[in-house]
């Protein structure tokens, strides 16, 4: 149909090179020896895993339950037995290895109770845990659990549903493919996802380049009677780009700062993903096998029809590599990697194979100083200065970094691509892209860190003071006591003694200061106590020497006295003595 | 007369100006040192005292103070350099060997419950109670090792962070040298 179209800037036209694929119909992959499943397919929560070694799976049943909102269940793609739960290496650029399970196929092929679901007359809820449960995934690259993103986002109605079968990247033609053979469940997939989403209106974005596709999607469209637009996009990478195809099919602009497209009214998928959503409502299938290109150096390249788990290598092997195939690429050349062994499996978001050789991806001539031509700001399609941020990259300056957007790369290759000094530009932007994000776990944890010790501080502080005040409660109720006890004892002996009176003294004489403070009062009470006692003894106790003294002497030693207290050389009161006797209460 | 005047106008903005300031120091007073906030800001709060200062936070007050920033193992060289930026200071090797980030681990056979090392862990790290098995928490140790000495039984002790997915990293390009190997996966990674 005729559409008003627009651009985005930049692009660039890399040779396509589908032509060597995508003239042989889907074919179906032998079951491989073995299956490895990694757990973590997709974006979000790693699934736990379910089974365990020994168990007796059948195809289809989940042996991964998704772990959180963002995430999607993993299933056993044939019948078969689990041999390990084990780490095994993923297809990842790491090389790494994660969590898999390892099922060997018994060869029957048996699938486990499939029970569909009328997406009509469910909860949308329903539907949604429905498509969690069954492992539905975007197809296109990224991976994001599909139901995550057919929730419609609050007050934003939405104006657009984008299918997208553009597959811009060279060599990639699985959705091609898919839409040709299978553009009735394709479409009926897109309805469900427009059941779900409300749209105004949906658009299938297709690439120029695959005229059979875009026919059979017309074709199947008009046969189901729906009022989906299929629209042919001018051939341009990365027009594939969820922006980018926003961008080229409505001319809205996906502002750099927004998370989801479907806050602006727009959501993308893949067609793939409709398909695959398709088999789970309407079949119950999970998402177990996918299509995928083998081609590069091979001599039969071919889409084929692949189990998740099955080994790269075994896959690669159909199609006859050349002998002198070095690797495998995963994924397109502009945007993939060279997995880090054969034994590789594919996982749902794998959507080619390509043999490497040094013929088709001649070895990379030495990184050369950047002459700032400029060329990758103008091929950039989205608005970046990818000089600049290779600049600040290499010298890991990664705030100005930040500055630049580096966050809004999309690491799509086109600076790369066009770049006369051949600088790995989106390696520099990779690599400062992990080095904000290590630097911002290591401050989460800092962060965490320092709370943490700081509360622990504050708690020792309380338990400290909390523990102080139990003490003095204790010590004040004993002394209290034995306050009463040593008053009631010294009334009872000697009523007109003056220790009475000290202890009774202050008390009456400051009844204020006993009311605000009993606590205080009371160990007051007890120190006076003990000092009268002290005296009281000390009364008693007369020194020995002085009891057959003559009068004279007697007046001698008064007058000694009083010249020792004139000199301050002893205490008129022998109140120094009385805090000591106070320490062992 | 004029000079009157003069000395009268700037008179009264002297006294309108300085009421400005004073009403400014206090209505804008800056509580504590903002530069002991950025300092901290870069240490890596693991509060181990290898420093010689009992937590990160006494550790960026000493620094203001003129203490050497060289002393904290676990911010590493590149903690150094920050300091260094950040206070225009000279760059110093740093004044300990770095060691790799670690987590301690505590051997859960052989621990007896002694609840020494809960009570030297400064982030609460360390789960148990007396005479229970203890156990670490592994996101929330720091690595600061202040559990090892108090330990009895030497049952913890330090693992090496390992690589994994979730915190690998993508590495600096290197041009590649042309060194004949037949390890040829890291010279294609590029090749697209």
């Amino acid at each position: 149909m005729l559409m008003n179209l627009f651009k985005f800037k930049g692009g660039v036209k890399p040779p396509s090179n589908k032509l060597q694929s995508n003239h042989l119909p889907i074919a179906q992959a032998p079951m491989p020896s073995r299956l490895v499943v990694p757990l973590h397919q997709s974006i979000g929560g790693t699934p736990q895993p379910i089974v365990a070694a020994g168990d007796h799976v059948l195809k289809g049943q989940k042996i991964g339950e998704a772990d959180g909102w963002i995430s999607a269940a993993v299933h056993a793609p044939t019948s078969g037995t689990v041999l390990e739960v084990a780490m095994h290496v993923r297809p990842h650029p790491s090389g790494l290895d994660s969590l898999c399970v390892v099922i060997e196929p018994d060869g029957k092929d048996e699938w486990i109770t499939r029970t569909p679901i009328d997406h009509k007359a469910a909860a949308p809820a329903d539907v949604f845990h429905h498509l969690q449960q069954c492992g539905i995934v975007g197809l296109g690259g990224a991976g994001f659990p599909a139901h995550g993103k057919l929730t419609p986002s609050k007050g934003v109605a939405m104006d657009e549903l984008i299918i997208n079968g553009a597959e811009c990247e060279p060599f990639i033609t699985c959705d091609d493919l898919l839409m040709r053979e299978r553009a009735d469940e394709v479409v009926r997939g897109i309805a469900v996802f427009r059941d779900l989403l409300q749209p105004k209106r949906v658009l299938i974005g297709i690439e120029d380049n695959k005229p059979e596709a875009i026919a059979a999607m017309q074709a199947a469209v008009d046969a189901q009677n729906e009022p989906f637009s299929v629209v042919a996009v001018p051939t341009l990478y990365p027009a594939g780009g969820a922006k980018q195809l926003i961008r080229v099919l409505t001319g809205k602009e996906v502002p750099g700062s927004m998370r989801s497209t479907a806050d602006m009214g727009v959501q993308v998928f893949n067609v793939g993903t409709a398909y695959s959503a398709w088999r789970a409502v309407a079949h119950g299938e999970p998402l177990i096998s996918r299509i995928l290109t083998i081609t590069g150096n091979v001599h039969a390249p071919r889409n084929y029809e692949v189990l998740i788990g099955t080994p790269m290598g075994e896959l690669l092997a159909l199609a006859q590599p050349h002998p002198d195939t070095d690797g495998i690429l995963m994924g397109g050349p502009m945007m993939g990697f060279l997995v880090p062994n054969p034994q590789v499996p594919v996982v749902k978001t794998t959507n080619c194979l390509i043999a490497h050789d040094d013929r088709l991806f001649p070895p990379k001539a030495p990184e050369m100083p950047c002459i700032r031509c400029g060329s990758c700001a103008q091929v950039c399609p989205h608005e970046l200065q990818p000089f600049e941020m290779y600049w600040f990259s290499r010298a890991k300056n990664f705030g100005k970094t930040q500055e630049y957007n580096i966050f809004d790369c999309i690491e799509c290759g086109c600076c790369s691509y066009v770049c006369p000094s051949r600088i790995p530009l989106v390696q520099y932007f990779r690599f400062a892209k992990s080095e904000i994000w290590a630097r911002e776990r290591e401050k989460n944890a800092a962060d965490a860190a320092k709370s943490r010790f700081e509360f622990k501080q504050v708690r020792e502080e309380r338990e400290k003071a909390e523990k102080a005040e139990k003490l003095a409660k204790a010590a004040a109720a004993q002394a209290a006591k034995k306050a009463a006890e040593a008053a009631a004892a010294a009334n009872t002996e000697n009523a007109t003694a003056p220790t009475a009176e000290t202890v009774t003294t202050p008390a009456v004489a400051d009844p204020a200061a006993a009311a605000v403070n009993p606590e205080k009062e009371a160990k007051r009470a007890t120190i006076e106590a003990a000092m009268a006692r002290a005296k009281a003894q000390r009364e008693a106790v007369q020194p020995k020497n002085t009891e057959s003294l003559t009068p004279e002497q007697q007046k001698a030693a008064a007058e000694i006295e009083a010249r020792r207290v004139a000199a301050h050389l002893i205490e008129p009161e022998p109140v120094a003595s009385a805090p000591a006797s106070e320490k062992p209460e | 007369m004029d000079i009157l005047l003069a000395i009268a106008i700037m008179a009264l903005g002297a006294v309108v100006l300085g009421a400005a300031l004073g009403f400014a120091a206090i209505k804008f007073k800056v509580e504590g040192d903002p530069l002991v906030e950025k300092i901290e800001a870069i240490l890596p709060q693991t509060q181990c005292g290898q420093c010689g200062f009992p937590g990160c936070k006494p550790y960026a007050e000493a620094i203001v103070n003129g203490e050497e920033i060289n002393k904290c193992p676990p911010g590493g060289t590149e903690g150094v350099q920050r300091l260094a930026d950040l206070l225009g200071r000279e760059v110093k090797p740093l004044d300990a060997e770095e060691k790799p980030k670690s987590v301690a681990i505590i051997d859960e056979n052989t621990c007896i419950g002694c609840t020494l090392c809960i009570q030297a862990c400064p982030v609460d790290a360390i789960v148990g109670a007396a005479k229970q098995m203890h156990t670490i928490i592994g996101q929330q140790c720091t690595g600061c090792e202040l559990c090892l000495p108090p330990c009895p039984v030497e049952c913890i002790h330090m693992e090496v962070i390992q690589e994994t997915i979730d915190n690998w990293k993508w590495k600096y390009p290197v041009v590649e040298m042309r060194v004949e190997t037949t390890d040829k996966a890291a010279p294609m990674k590029e090749a697209a």
